[in-house]
């Protein structure tokens, strides 16, 4: 056990200890500030935090469906740590993620009943993968050609997605039925059976996506730290000039962190869509994108880190729906408590740092005191 | 209405829909100017544009239509000083705590919108000032001077901005401190002080953008109802090459994408004998912008040195 630990950590567990606590307190801080903002709004914070510990845990159903709705945040989350980790801060994930989906109920629609049984499901994931990372590229290689700041290229991606969306279910995508019985309702018509991944539990709609989501965290893993591209991807993000110094195509992989990480949200929405939904709707997986931001943050932007992170924000989604149910307190109080998250893990990180450093000169070993620290971009 | 009529509506609509933008791309450049990127300006638009209108509707607070200016300036400053403590005194990532505010104003003003205001929320704020003689000139006085009072506060802010930041030497501090903060440490202005105000009048004015979208504009609130035009704001700084009468004209522009559908009817575009789907017009605001900021590129020797780079004395 203790060797295992050692190898996970390079024999240096308080330093993985140390982030793991700076995160903890972020986490409890973000339910402090955000208790008094409930309590300022004449809520009672103990009560609401309550009802969304018995939505997610009070029954097994519950407790699935916080995996079922863990399960596209972890393959967002995983994504955005590989862009994040190149050095590219990936906020288009909610579009790469909407772009995905409706790719996968499309090609669904169309090809799904003439493909063998064992090939829909993976082809129509397949395809809303490819659309992800379609979406992805594009910002990826304007920041890599023209050095468009891809914050800002990313959250214009979103919006454009959005209203995508809404013309396609509502045009070309809508449900023949809705026409028909002159309704118009926005959504697409049902996707072939063949197409929709294996149901695990039939009440909570928890599938094989699960399994999937894990699976694609330890491959993503393996990328960033037992590959060479992923050694690169990682190198870029660390210092751009010494990588480029080192021989590194940068812009080539700074696109490429983008075009994966794109690719795992367009997955997330082909999964959701394949295992959960079943057909594309309005407003379908809206801010899940923005959640798997805030997961990879909270994980650390480590892959592995995303599980638990991912479980514990699916905990939050689930338990936001039976607050607003039985206590009256609108969901919209997840993202207060996700944008406090954000501020707070950012924040803490200057501790950990400092932590660091300080232990570094104390350590003081002349030949590994210069201290790589990520580069600070926009 | 003939095609001439809807032409000068058309252009009224332009400059009172530049409005938003200008406050907000005004504010970002003051902060941006010292070397900090705010990307929290949709969250404090949204807090500025819910405060604004739940001050002054008749089921709100009922307070004067300026009241909730100021009341949304006093929001916006208050987030900013939070953006300020995090970017400025914890150094933490510009770029990833600006996504917090953001999602933390978006989240609060709804949360806000449906405890306090129960989803539905209208109020009429300001009305046009007929400026006297200048608004009876035919076109132009329609066009330019039957607007309302925050739509010329927003025309004015530009060369005010301008004159600050140019010819203040509360100005030449704000360029020194984002150019090289660690000499205007060393000439003894103070670093952290300079970026905590510009944060502080960038929120204020975000709020004020925000109020600005909801009470002299629409008259409702609603969930996100920014849409994105806190991170466009961001986006005019680049396209405007960090000048207020650049960031006025791209303003101007994206105003006039904004309300697409209107100019769409003037010049009867037509594809293919139907009319353009609305969400497709939505959608050019937002391609817009990247293209903008391709186009941006060559004002990148513009771009204050120090932007996004936090400051530790004794660190340079």
């Amino acid at each position: 056990m203790n060797s295992t630990i050692r190898r996970l950590f390079g024999g240096d567990w308080l330093a993985a200890l140390v982030p793991l606590v700076a995160i903890t307190v972020a986490f409890v801080l973000a339910l402090i500030v955000g208790a008094f903002v409930l309590a300022a709004l004449g809520a009672d914070p103990a009560q609401a935090y309550g009802a969304m510990l018995d939505g997610a845990f009070g029954t097994s159903t519950n407790f699935l469906r916080v995996l079922t709705r863990g399960t596209p945040l972890l393959l967002v989350a995983i994504g955005v740590c590989i862009a994040f980790r190149g050095g590219v801060v990936n906020i288009g994930v909610e579009g790469q993620l909407f772009v995905g989906a409706v790719s996968a109920t499309a090609f669904a629609l169309a090809f799904g009943a003439s493909l063998p049984a064992w090939l829909a499901p993976l082809a129509t994931l397949a395809a809303g993968a490819l659309a992800g990372a379609a979406w992805g590229f594009v910002p990826g290689i304007l920041k890599a050609r023209f050095d468009v700041n891809e914050i800002l290229s990313t959250v214009m991606m979103n919006e454009i997605a959005v209203q995508l969306l809404i013309f396609l279910l509502s045009g070309p995508m809508i449900d023949p039925e809705q026409v028909a019985q002159g309704t118009r309702v926005p959504q697409s018509a049902r996707l072939p059976q063949v197409t929709w991944l294996a149901e695990l539990d039939a009440r909570s709609q928890l599938h094989v996506g699960v399994i999937v989501a894990v699976f694609m965290a330890v491959v993503v893993w393996v990328l960033l730290w037992r590959t060479t591209i992923g050694y690169r991807i990682r190198a870029v993000g660390l210092n751009k000039d010494a990588a480029r110094y080192a021989g590194i195509g940068v812009q080539r992989y700074l696109a490429l962190a983008l075009t994966l990480s794109g690719a795992l949200a367009g997955l997330a929405g082909a999964v959701h869509v394949t295992g959960a939904e079943h057909r594309m709707v309005e407003g379908f997986a809206v801010g899940y994108g923005f959640s798997g931001i805030v997961v990879a943050l909270f994980g650390r932007l480590h892959p592995l880190g995303a599980v638990p992170a991912a479980f514990l924000f699916g905990v939050l989604l689930v338990g936001a729906d039976k607050m607003q149910r039985t206590v009256q307190v609108p969901t919209a109080t997840v993202i207060v408590l996700q944008g406090l998250v954000v501020i707070f893990v950012v924040s803490s990180d200057i501790f950990v740092r400092r932590w660091l450093s300080r232990r570094q000169a104390r350590l003081a070993q002349p030949s590994v005191s210069a201290v790589v620290t990520p580069e600070v971009q926009a | 209405m003939n095609f001439g009529e809807i032409l000068v509506e058309a252009l009224t609509l332009t400059l009172l829909y530049a409005t938003p933008y200008l406050y907000s791309a005004l504010g970002e450049l003051f902060v941006q100017r010292s070397g900090v990127l705010n990307l929290g300006v949709e969250g404090m638009m949204l807090m500025g544009a819910f405060t604004a209108i739940f001050a002054i509707a008749p089921a709100g607070l009922g307070a004067a239509p300026l009241m909730g200016v100021l009341l949304a300036a006093a929001v916006g400053a208050l987030m900013g000083l939070a953006a300020a403590v995090v970017n400025v005194t914890l150094q933490a990532e510009q770029g990833i705590s600006g996504i917090g505010f953001s999602l933390f104003g978006l989240g609060l003003s709804s949360l806000l919108f449906k405890v306090l205001a129960g989803g539905v929320i209208v109020a009429s704020g300001f009305e046009p000032i007929h400026i006297p003689l200048l608004s009876d000139m035919p076109i132009i006085g329609r066009i330019f001077f039957q607007q309302n009072l925050m739509v010329y506060a927003a025309f004015a802010l530009v060369p005010i901005s301008a004159w600050v930041i140019n010819r203040t030497k509360w100005g030449l501090q704000i360029r020194a401190v984002g150019q090289n903060p660690a000499a205007a440490d060393t000439m003894g202005v103070n670093v952290v002080r300079v970026r905590y105000t510009t944060l502080l009048l960038g929120g204020a004015l975000a709020g004020i953008a925000g109020a600005s979208l909801s009470i002299a504009l629409t008259g409702i609130f609603q969930e996100n109802m920014t849409e994105g035009r806190g991170f466009i704001a961001v986006a005019l700084v680049y396209f405007g090459g960090w000048s207020p009468w650049r960031v006025m004209l791209g303003a101007l522009l994206f105003s006039i994408a904004n309300n697409l559908q209107i100019w769409v009817q003037i010049l009867e575009v037509q594809i293919g004998g139907q009319p353009i789907p609305p969400n497709l017009l939505i959608m050019v605001p937002y391609i817009l912008t990247i293209a903008v900021l391709i186009f941006a590129r060559q004002r990148k020797r513009l771009e204050p040195a120090a932007l996004t780079k936090p400051f530790q004395r004794g660190e340079n």
